[in-house]
Protein backbone atom coordinates (compact mmCIF):
# COMPACT_ATOMS: atom_id res chain seq x y z
CA UNK A 1 0.00 0.00 0.00
CA UNK A 2 1.47 3.28 -1.06
CA UNK A 3 0.70 6.91 -1.38
CA UNK A 4 2.32 9.23 -3.87
CA UNK A 5 2.31 12.96 -3.20
CA UNK A 6 3.98 14.47 -6.27
CA UNK A 7 4.70 18.18 -6.48
CA UNK A 8 4.23 18.59 -10.25
CA UNK A 9 1.53 17.73 -12.78
CA UNK A 10 4.01 15.80 -14.91
CA UNK A 11 4.91 13.50 -12.02
CA UNK A 12 1.22 12.99 -11.22
CA UNK A 13 0.41 12.08 -14.81
CA UNK A 14 3.35 9.65 -14.96
CA UNK A 15 2.06 7.95 -11.78
CA UNK A 16 -1.25 7.26 -13.52
CA UNK A 17 0.47 4.62 -15.64
CA UNK A 18 -0.40 2.35 -12.70
CA UNK A 19 -4.05 1.38 -13.30
CA UNK A 20 -4.68 0.65 -9.60
CA UNK A 21 -3.87 4.14 -8.36
CA UNK A 22 -6.75 6.24 -6.99
CA UNK A 23 -6.70 10.03 -7.34
CA UNK A 24 -7.31 12.03 -4.16
CA UNK A 25 -7.97 15.78 -4.23
CA UNK A 26 -9.81 17.46 -1.32
CA UNK A 27 -11.12 14.13 -0.05
CA UNK A 28 -14.63 15.40 0.65
CA UNK A 29 -16.21 12.68 -1.51
CA UNK A 30 -13.34 10.19 -1.44
CA UNK A 31 -13.01 9.98 2.36
CA UNK A 32 -16.75 9.74 2.95
CA UNK A 33 -16.61 6.53 0.90
CA UNK A 34 -13.51 5.26 2.72
CA UNK A 35 -14.95 6.00 6.18
CA UNK A 36 -18.17 4.20 5.26
CA UNK A 37 -16.23 1.17 4.03
CA UNK A 38 -17.30 1.64 0.41
CA UNK A 39 -13.83 2.34 -0.90
CA UNK A 40 -10.57 0.59 0.05
CA UNK A 41 -7.59 2.51 -1.26
CA UNK A 42 -4.44 0.46 -1.82
CA UNK A 43 -2.60 3.03 -3.91
CA UNK A 44 -3.34 6.73 -3.70
CA UNK A 45 -2.16 9.66 -5.79
CA UNK A 46 -2.64 12.79 -3.67
CA UNK A 47 -2.91 16.11 -5.51
CA UNK A 48 -2.56 18.19 -2.34
CA UNK A 49 1.06 19.19 -2.87
CA UNK A 50 0.89 20.25 -6.53
CA UNK A 51 0.78 24.07 -6.39
CA UNK A 52 0.36 24.50 -10.18
CA UNK A 53 -2.92 22.53 -10.06
CA UNK A 54 -4.36 25.06 -7.61
CA UNK A 55 -3.81 28.17 -9.73
CA UNK A 56 -6.01 30.01 -12.21
CA UNK A 57 -5.33 32.44 -15.01
CA UNK A 58 -7.31 34.83 -17.14
CA UNK A 59 -6.56 34.50 -20.86
CA UNK A 60 -7.38 37.28 -23.32
CA UNK A 61 -9.17 36.61 -26.61
CA UNK A 62 -6.70 35.32 -29.17
CA UNK A 63 -7.33 32.02 -30.98
CA UNK A 64 -9.97 31.26 -28.34
CA UNK A 65 -12.42 33.80 -26.92
CA UNK A 66 -11.40 35.33 -23.59
CA UNK A 67 -11.60 32.75 -20.85
CA UNK A 68 -10.47 31.70 -17.40
CA UNK A 69 -8.48 28.52 -16.90
CA UNK A 70 -8.99 27.00 -13.47
CA UNK A 71 -6.64 24.32 -12.19
CA UNK A 72 -8.35 21.12 -11.06
CA UNK A 73 -7.66 21.62 -7.34
CA UNK A 74 -8.99 25.15 -7.13
CA UNK A 75 -11.28 25.00 -4.09
CA UNK A 76 -14.69 26.53 -3.49
CA UNK A 77 -13.06 29.01 -1.12
CA UNK A 78 -10.69 30.01 -3.94
CA UNK A 79 -13.70 30.57 -6.25
CA UNK A 80 -15.07 33.02 -3.68
CA UNK A 81 -12.01 35.27 -3.69
CA UNK A 82 -13.05 38.62 -5.22
CA UNK A 83 -10.64 38.54 -8.20
CA UNK A 84 -12.02 35.27 -9.44
CA UNK A 85 -15.62 35.78 -8.28
CA UNK A 86 -15.99 38.94 -10.34
CA UNK A 87 -14.91 37.10 -13.50
CA UNK A 88 -17.14 34.07 -12.90
CA UNK A 89 -20.05 35.28 -10.76
CA UNK A 90 -22.31 32.26 -11.29
CA UNK A 91 -19.51 29.91 -10.26
CA UNK A 92 -18.90 31.99 -7.13
CA UNK A 93 -22.64 31.90 -6.29
CA UNK A 94 -22.57 28.12 -6.63
CA UNK A 95 -19.40 27.80 -4.55
CA UNK A 96 -20.96 29.88 -1.78
CA UNK A 97 -23.79 27.35 -1.44
CA UNK A 98 -21.55 24.29 -1.13
CA UNK A 99 -21.46 22.52 2.23
CA UNK A 100 -19.82 24.54 4.98
CA UNK A 101 -16.57 26.50 5.38
CA UNK A 102 -14.76 23.22 6.11
CA UNK A 103 -16.06 21.62 2.90
CA UNK A 104 -15.45 24.75 0.81
CA UNK A 105 -11.85 24.92 2.04
CA UNK A 106 -11.16 21.34 0.96
CA UNK A 107 -13.49 20.48 -1.93
CA UNK A 108 -12.26 21.15 -5.47
CA UNK A 109 -13.75 21.76 -8.88
CA UNK A 110 -11.98 18.70 -10.32
CA UNK A 111 -13.48 16.53 -7.59
CA UNK A 112 -16.97 17.88 -8.25
CA UNK A 113 -16.59 17.04 -11.95
CA UNK A 114 -15.11 13.59 -11.37
CA UNK A 115 -17.81 12.69 -8.83
CA UNK A 116 -20.45 13.85 -11.34
CA UNK A 117 -23.26 13.77 -8.81
CA UNK A 118 -26.56 14.91 -10.35
CA UNK A 119 -26.59 17.43 -7.48
CA UNK A 120 -23.00 18.68 -8.02
CA UNK A 121 -23.33 22.42 -7.62
CA UNK A 122 -20.71 23.58 -10.11
CA UNK A 123 -22.10 21.38 -12.89
CA UNK A 124 -25.05 23.55 -14.02
CA UNK A 125 -22.71 26.55 -14.11
CA UNK A 126 -20.12 24.66 -16.16
CA UNK A 127 -22.87 23.41 -18.49
CA UNK A 128 -24.39 26.87 -18.95
CA UNK A 129 -20.98 28.38 -19.70
CA UNK A 130 -20.08 25.47 -22.00
CA UNK A 131 -16.86 24.87 -20.09
CA UNK A 132 -14.18 22.56 -21.43
CA UNK A 133 -12.45 19.98 -19.24
CA UNK A 134 -8.73 19.45 -19.86
CA UNK A 135 -7.67 15.90 -19.18
CA UNK A 136 -4.19 14.35 -19.19
CA UNK A 137 -2.91 10.79 -19.09
CA UNK A 138 0.42 9.13 -19.81
CA UNK A 139 -0.88 8.83 -23.39
CA UNK A 140 -1.43 12.56 -23.88
CA UNK A 141 -3.92 15.34 -23.29
CA UNK A 142 -7.43 15.95 -24.58
CA UNK A 143 -10.24 18.48 -24.21
CA UNK A 144 -13.73 17.29 -23.31
CA UNK A 145 -16.71 19.68 -23.40
CA UNK A 146 -18.69 19.45 -20.16
CA UNK A 147 -21.79 18.42 -22.11
CA UNK A 148 -20.06 15.17 -23.10
CA UNK A 149 -17.89 14.86 -19.97
CA UNK A 150 -20.88 14.00 -17.77
CA UNK A 151 -22.35 10.81 -19.22
CA UNK A 152 -24.84 9.98 -16.45
CA UNK A 153 -25.38 10.03 -12.69
CA UNK A 154 -21.88 9.62 -11.19
CA UNK A 155 -20.55 8.67 -14.62
CA UNK A 156 -18.03 10.57 -16.71
CA UNK A 157 -16.09 10.26 -19.94
CA UNK A 158 -12.84 9.96 -17.93
CA UNK A 159 -10.89 6.85 -18.88
CA UNK A 160 -8.88 4.96 -16.27
CA UNK A 161 -5.53 6.69 -15.88
CA UNK A 162 -6.85 10.12 -16.82
CA UNK A 163 -6.43 13.17 -14.61
CA UNK A 164 -8.52 16.32 -14.79
CA UNK A 165 -5.91 19.05 -15.07
CA UNK A 166 -8.00 22.18 -15.64
CA UNK A 167 -11.36 23.59 -16.64
CA UNK A 168 -11.72 26.43 -19.13
CA UNK A 169 -14.66 28.79 -18.80
CA UNK A 170 -15.46 31.61 -21.23
CA UNK A 171 -15.71 35.17 -19.95
CA UNK A 172 -19.12 36.58 -20.83
CA UNK A 173 -20.50 40.11 -20.60
CA UNK A 174 -23.87 40.02 -18.87
CA UNK A 175 -25.71 38.99 -15.77
CA UNK A 176 -24.97 35.57 -14.24
CA UNK A 177 -26.45 33.73 -11.36
CA UNK A 178 -26.90 30.42 -9.62
CA UNK A 179 -29.89 29.38 -7.54
CA UNK A 180 -30.37 26.31 -5.38
CA UNK A 181 -33.19 24.87 -3.32
CA UNK A 182 -32.63 22.63 -0.32
CA UNK A 183 -33.84 22.27 3.23
CA UNK A 184 -31.45 24.81 4.69
CA UNK A 185 -29.00 27.40 3.44
CA UNK A 186 -25.86 25.61 4.59
CA UNK A 187 -24.70 22.03 4.26
CA UNK A 188 -27.37 21.03 1.83
CA UNK A 189 -27.46 18.89 -1.27
CA UNK A 190 -29.53 20.60 -3.96
CA UNK A 191 -33.10 19.42 -4.56
CA UNK A 192 -33.10 21.65 -7.63
CA UNK A 193 -30.53 24.13 -8.91
CA UNK A 194 -30.16 26.45 -11.86
CA UNK A 195 -27.49 28.54 -13.54
CA UNK A 196 -28.34 31.45 -15.82
CA UNK A 197 -25.78 33.37 -17.86
CA UNK A 198 -26.54 36.24 -20.21
CA UNK A 199 -24.16 36.92 -23.10
CA UNK A 200 -24.83 40.45 -24.32
CA UNK A 201 -22.27 40.19 -27.14
CA UNK A 202 -23.97 37.29 -28.89
CA UNK A 203 -27.39 38.28 -27.47
CA UNK A 204 -27.95 34.81 -26.10
CA UNK A 205 -29.05 33.40 -22.78
CA UNK A 206 -27.70 30.16 -21.33
CA UNK A 207 -29.62 28.24 -18.71
CA UNK A 208 -28.68 24.88 -17.19
CA UNK A 209 -30.46 22.85 -14.54
CA UNK A 210 -29.07 20.63 -11.78
CA UNK A 211 -30.56 17.91 -9.59
CA UNK A 212 -33.51 17.48 -11.94
CA UNK A 213 -31.97 14.90 -14.25
CA UNK A 214 -29.13 12.40 -14.57
CA UNK A 215 -26.71 15.29 -15.17
CA UNK A 216 -26.92 19.00 -15.89
CA UNK A 217 -29.58 19.80 -18.51
CA UNK A 218 -29.54 22.76 -20.89
CA UNK A 219 -33.00 24.31 -21.24
CA UNK A 220 -32.37 25.29 -24.87
CA UNK A 221 -35.97 26.01 -25.89
CA UNK A 222 -36.39 28.29 -22.87
CA UNK A 223 -33.05 29.99 -23.60
CA UNK A 224 -34.01 30.74 -27.20
CA UNK A 225 -37.43 32.00 -26.26
CA UNK A 226 -36.05 34.38 -23.64
CA UNK A 227 -33.27 35.65 -25.91
CA UNK A 228 -35.84 36.33 -28.61
CA UNK A 229 -38.19 38.20 -26.27
CA UNK A 230 -36.02 40.65 -24.43
CA UNK A 231 -35.03 44.07 -25.69
CA UNK A 232 -31.28 43.70 -26.19
CA UNK A 233 -30.75 47.40 -26.80
CA UNK A 234 -32.09 48.20 -23.37
CA UNK A 235 -31.95 44.90 -21.42
CA UNK A 236 -31.97 46.59 -18.02
CA UNK A 237 -34.67 49.07 -18.95
CA UNK A 238 -37.12 46.56 -20.40
CA UNK A 239 -40.34 48.18 -19.31
CA UNK A 240 -42.76 45.54 -20.48
CA UNK A 241 -40.82 42.67 -18.89
CA UNK A 242 -41.08 39.50 -20.96
CA UNK A 243 -43.46 36.90 -19.62
CA UNK A 244 -41.04 35.37 -17.17
CA UNK A 245 -43.65 32.89 -15.94
CA UNK A 246 -43.66 31.42 -19.43
CA UNK A 247 -39.88 31.11 -19.26
CA UNK A 248 -40.33 29.24 -15.97
CA UNK A 249 -42.78 26.85 -17.62
CA UNK A 250 -40.42 26.16 -20.50
CA UNK A 251 -37.59 25.45 -18.05
CA UNK A 252 -39.81 23.16 -15.98
CA UNK A 253 -40.67 21.35 -19.19
CA UNK A 254 -37.01 20.68 -19.88
CA UNK A 255 -36.42 19.03 -16.48
CA UNK A 256 -36.26 15.24 -16.16
CA UNK A 257 -36.70 14.88 -12.39
CA UNK A 258 -37.14 11.72 -10.37
CA UNK A 259 -38.65 10.98 -6.94
CA UNK A 260 -36.09 10.33 -4.22
CA UNK A 261 -35.63 10.82 -0.50
CA UNK A 262 -34.92 14.52 -1.00
CA UNK A 263 -38.01 15.38 -3.00
CA UNK A 264 -40.61 14.26 -5.47
CA UNK A 265 -40.33 14.70 -9.20
CA UNK A 266 -43.40 16.94 -9.14
CA UNK A 267 -41.90 19.20 -6.49
CA UNK A 268 -38.61 19.40 -8.35
CA UNK A 269 -40.32 20.34 -11.61
CA UNK A 270 -42.30 23.05 -9.84
CA UNK A 271 -39.25 24.32 -7.96
CA UNK A 272 -37.02 24.54 -11.02
CA UNK A 273 -39.66 26.64 -12.81
CA UNK A 274 -39.79 29.03 -9.84
CA UNK A 275 -35.98 29.28 -9.75
CA UNK A 276 -35.94 30.03 -13.48
CA UNK A 277 -38.54 32.75 -13.18
CA UNK A 278 -36.72 34.38 -10.27
CA UNK A 279 -33.33 34.18 -11.98
CA UNK A 280 -34.71 35.74 -15.15
CA UNK A 281 -36.45 38.46 -13.14
CA UNK A 282 -33.12 39.27 -11.53
CA UNK A 283 -31.46 39.40 -14.94
CA UNK A 284 -34.12 41.16 -17.02
CA UNK A 285 -37.06 42.22 -14.87
CA UNK A 286 -37.80 45.66 -13.53
CA UNK A 287 -34.82 46.91 -11.55
CA UNK A 288 -32.54 44.22 -12.91
CA UNK A 289 -28.80 44.53 -13.12
CA UNK A 290 -28.22 43.31 -16.70
CA UNK B 1 0.27 -1.49 6.07
CA UNK B 2 1.79 1.72 4.76
CA UNK B 3 5.38 2.75 5.20
CA UNK B 4 5.89 4.81 8.38
CA UNK B 5 5.19 8.49 7.88
CA UNK B 6 5.46 11.62 9.94
CA UNK B 7 2.80 14.23 10.75
CA UNK B 8 3.42 17.70 12.12
CA UNK B 9 0.74 18.28 14.73
CA UNK B 10 0.73 21.33 17.00
CA UNK B 11 4.32 22.01 16.05
CA UNK B 12 5.61 18.54 16.94
CA UNK B 13 6.56 15.75 14.52
CA UNK B 14 4.84 12.44 15.24
CA UNK B 15 5.77 9.11 13.67
CA UNK B 16 2.87 6.99 12.46
CA UNK B 17 3.80 3.34 12.09
CA UNK B 18 1.86 0.21 11.11
CA UNK B 19 -1.09 2.24 9.86
CA UNK B 20 -3.61 1.30 7.17
CA UNK B 21 -3.47 3.60 4.18
CA UNK B 22 -7.18 4.46 4.40
CA UNK B 23 -6.98 5.91 7.93
CA UNK B 24 -8.32 9.43 8.30
CA UNK B 25 -6.40 12.13 10.08
CA UNK B 26 -9.14 12.03 12.73
CA UNK B 27 -8.52 8.36 13.41
CA UNK B 28 -4.76 8.81 13.54
CA UNK B 29 -5.00 11.81 15.89
CA UNK B 30 -7.30 10.03 18.29
CA UNK B 31 -6.18 6.41 18.14
CA UNK B 32 -2.48 6.65 17.33
CA UNK B 33 -1.22 10.03 18.55
CA UNK B 34 -3.19 10.29 21.81
CA UNK B 35 -4.96 13.49 20.80
CA UNK B 36 -8.67 12.84 21.47
CA UNK B 37 -9.74 16.50 21.45
CA UNK B 38 -11.03 16.24 17.87
CA UNK B 39 -14.31 14.35 18.20
CA UNK B 40 -15.55 11.56 15.94
CA UNK B 41 -19.18 12.43 15.31
CA UNK B 42 -20.44 11.67 11.83
CA UNK B 43 -17.20 10.83 9.98
CA UNK B 44 -18.71 12.31 6.84
CA UNK B 45 -17.94 15.99 7.17
CA UNK B 46 -21.42 16.97 8.32
CA UNK B 47 -20.95 17.71 12.03
CA UNK B 48 -17.68 19.65 12.25
CA UNK B 49 -16.73 18.09 15.61
CA UNK B 50 -13.34 17.09 14.21
CA UNK B 51 -12.47 20.53 12.82
CA UNK B 52 -8.72 21.15 12.62
CA UNK B 53 -6.59 23.78 10.93
CA UNK B 54 -4.36 22.47 8.15
CA UNK B 55 -1.89 24.89 6.57
CA UNK B 56 -4.05 27.75 7.81
CA UNK B 57 -7.35 26.36 6.53
CA UNK B 58 -10.25 24.99 8.56
CA UNK B 59 -11.06 21.41 7.53
CA UNK B 60 -12.68 18.28 8.88
CA UNK B 61 -10.03 15.81 10.04
CA UNK B 62 -12.33 12.93 9.11
CA UNK B 63 -12.12 13.93 5.43
CA UNK B 64 -8.33 14.14 5.32
CA UNK B 65 -6.39 11.01 4.45
CA UNK B 66 -3.74 11.06 7.19
CA UNK B 67 -0.97 9.81 4.91
CA UNK B 68 -1.71 12.66 2.50
CA UNK B 69 -1.17 15.25 5.26
CA UNK B 70 2.57 14.60 5.48
CA UNK B 71 4.32 17.96 5.19
CA UNK B 72 1.26 19.90 6.36
CA UNK B 73 1.11 22.07 9.45
CA UNK B 74 -1.78 20.63 11.52
CA UNK B 75 -3.31 22.40 14.51
CA UNK B 76 -5.85 20.60 16.69
CA UNK B 77 -7.88 21.95 19.58
CA UNK B 78 -5.11 20.75 21.91
CA UNK B 79 -2.67 23.01 20.06
CA UNK B 80 -4.70 26.17 20.58
CA UNK B 81 -3.75 26.28 24.26
CA UNK B 82 -0.67 28.38 24.86
CA UNK B 83 0.33 26.15 27.78
CA UNK B 84 -1.24 23.25 29.61
CA UNK B 85 -4.05 24.44 31.84
CA UNK B 86 -4.44 27.76 30.10
CA UNK B 87 -7.58 28.46 28.17
CA UNK B 88 -7.71 30.56 25.04
CA UNK B 89 -9.90 33.64 24.76
CA UNK B 90 -12.48 31.61 22.84
CA UNK B 91 -12.48 28.84 25.46
CA UNK B 92 -12.80 31.38 28.30
CA UNK B 93 -15.77 32.93 26.48
CA UNK B 94 -17.43 29.52 26.11
CA UNK B 95 -17.15 28.98 29.87
CA UNK B 96 -18.29 32.48 30.79
CA UNK B 97 -21.29 32.40 28.46
CA UNK B 98 -22.35 28.86 29.32
CA UNK B 99 -21.90 27.80 25.72
CA UNK B 100 -21.07 24.21 26.69
CA UNK B 101 -23.82 21.69 27.28
CA UNK B 102 -22.86 18.06 26.64
CA UNK B 103 -19.56 19.36 25.28
CA UNK B 104 -19.19 17.06 22.31
CA UNK B 105 -19.36 19.80 19.68
CA UNK B 106 -17.29 22.25 21.74
CA UNK B 107 -13.78 21.43 20.46
CA UNK B 108 -14.88 21.73 16.83
CA UNK B 109 -16.67 25.00 17.51
CA UNK B 110 -13.68 26.38 19.39
CA UNK B 111 -11.42 25.58 16.44
CA UNK B 112 -13.90 27.02 13.91
CA UNK B 113 -14.37 30.23 15.89
CA UNK B 114 -10.64 30.59 16.49
CA UNK B 115 -10.19 30.36 12.72
CA UNK B 116 -12.92 32.96 12.14
CA UNK B 117 -11.59 35.46 14.67
CA UNK B 118 -8.08 35.17 13.23
CA UNK B 119 -9.44 36.26 9.84
CA UNK B 120 -12.31 38.53 10.95
CA UNK B 121 -11.61 40.06 14.38
CA UNK B 122 -15.05 41.73 14.64
CA UNK B 123 -17.52 39.43 12.91
CA UNK B 124 -21.19 40.29 12.52
CA UNK B 125 -23.72 37.82 13.87
CA UNK B 126 -24.32 36.63 10.31
CA UNK B 127 -20.61 36.06 9.75
CA UNK B 128 -20.48 33.98 12.93
CA UNK B 129 -23.50 31.95 11.83
CA UNK B 130 -21.96 31.26 8.45
CA UNK B 131 -18.59 30.40 10.01
CA UNK B 132 -20.17 27.76 12.25
CA UNK B 133 -22.70 26.49 9.70
CA UNK B 134 -20.63 23.32 9.41
CA UNK B 135 -20.63 22.66 13.17
CA UNK B 136 -23.67 20.96 14.63
CA UNK B 137 -24.70 21.25 18.30
CA UNK B 138 -27.23 18.52 18.99
CA UNK B 139 -28.05 20.13 22.34
CA UNK B 140 -29.03 23.09 20.11
CA UNK B 141 -27.29 25.58 22.37
CA UNK B 142 -26.59 27.97 19.51
CA UNK B 143 -27.74 31.15 21.28
CA UNK B 144 -25.02 30.91 23.87
CA UNK B 145 -22.46 29.82 21.28
CA UNK B 146 -23.21 32.99 19.29
CA UNK B 147 -22.92 35.02 22.49
CA UNK B 148 -19.58 33.37 23.26
CA UNK B 149 -18.30 34.26 19.78
CA UNK B 150 -19.11 37.94 20.33
CA UNK B 151 -17.69 37.86 23.87
CA UNK B 152 -14.46 36.32 22.56
CA UNK B 153 -14.19 38.97 19.83
CA UNK B 154 -14.69 41.69 22.43
CA UNK B 155 -12.21 40.17 24.88
CA UNK B 156 -9.61 39.84 22.14
CA UNK B 157 -9.96 43.48 21.13
CA UNK B 158 -9.82 44.63 24.78
CA UNK B 159 -6.57 42.75 25.35
C1 LIG C 1 -20.57 17.43 4.31
C2 LIG C 1 -20.46 17.55 2.81
C3 LIG C 1 -21.22 18.50 2.14
C4 LIG C 1 -21.15 18.60 0.76
N1 LIG C 1 -21.90 19.55 0.15
C5 LIG C 1 -21.86 19.66 -1.19
C6 LIG C 1 -22.64 20.64 -1.85
O1 LIG C 1 -23.35 21.44 -1.22
N2 LIG C 1 -22.57 20.69 -3.21
C7 LIG C 1 -21.78 19.85 -3.94
O2 LIG C 1 -21.75 19.95 -5.16
N3 LIG C 1 -21.03 18.90 -3.33
C8 LIG C 1 -21.05 18.80 -1.99
N4 LIG C 1 -20.29 17.84 -1.37
C9 LIG C 1 -19.50 16.91 -2.19
C10 LIG C 1 -18.02 17.30 -2.40
O3 LIG C 1 -17.59 18.22 -1.44
C11 LIG C 1 -17.78 17.89 -3.78
O4 LIG C 1 -18.21 17.02 -4.79
C12 LIG C 1 -16.29 18.24 -4.00
O5 LIG C 1 -16.16 19.12 -5.08
C13 LIG C 1 -15.41 17.03 -4.22
O6 LIG C 1 -14.08 17.49 -4.44
P1 LIG C 1 -12.84 16.86 -3.67
O7 LIG C 1 -11.65 17.64 -4.10
O8 LIG C 1 -13.08 16.78 -2.22
O9 LIG C 1 -12.80 15.41 -4.33
P2 LIG C 1 -12.25 14.03 -3.72
O10 LIG C 1 -13.13 13.58 -2.64
O11 LIG C 1 -10.79 14.13 -3.44
O12 LIG C 1 -12.43 13.10 -5.00
C14 LIG C 1 -13.72 12.77 -5.46
C15 LIG C 1 -13.59 11.86 -6.70
O13 LIG C 1 -13.02 12.59 -7.78
C16 LIG C 1 -11.83 11.97 -8.22
N5 LIG C 1 -10.95 13.10 -8.55
C17 LIG C 1 -10.69 14.18 -7.77
N6 LIG C 1 -9.90 15.05 -8.42
C18 LIG C 1 -9.65 14.51 -9.63
C19 LIG C 1 -8.88 14.93 -10.77
N7 LIG C 1 -8.23 16.11 -10.79
N8 LIG C 1 -8.84 14.12 -11.84
C20 LIG C 1 -9.51 12.94 -11.85
N9 LIG C 1 -10.25 12.48 -10.81
C21 LIG C 1 -10.31 13.26 -9.72
C22 LIG C 1 -11.37 11.11 -7.08
O14 LIG C 1 -10.62 10.02 -7.54
C23 LIG C 1 -12.69 10.67 -6.47
O15 LIG C 1 -13.22 9.60 -7.20
C24 LIG C 1 -20.31 17.73 0.03
C25 LIG C 1 -19.54 16.78 0.70
C26 LIG C 1 -19.60 16.70 2.07
C27 LIG C 1 -18.76 15.68 2.79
Amino acid sequence: MTILSPTSIDEAVAALADPAIQVLAGGTDFMVEVNAGHRRPDKVLSLRHIPELRTWEQLPARDDPAHVRLGATVTYTDMLQPDLAQLLPALAHAARTVGSPQIRNAGTIGGNLATASPAGDTLPVLAALEAVVEVASPLGVRDIPVATFITGPKRTALSPGELIVAVRLPLLDGHQEFRKIGVRNAMVIAVASLALAVDTRTRTVRCALGSVGPGPIRATEAEEWLAGTIDWDRPAATTEAPDLAYFGRLVAGAAQPIDDHRGTAAYRRHAIGVLAERAAAQAFGAGSAA
Amino acid sequence: MTDPYSLTVNGTDHQVVDAWLGESLLYVLRERLGLPGSKAGCEQGECGSCSVIVDGSLECACLILAAAAVGCDITTVEGLQPGRGDFTTVQEAFIAEGAVQCGFCTPGLVVALTDLLARVPHPSDLEVREAISGNLCRCTGYGRILAAAQAAAKAASDE
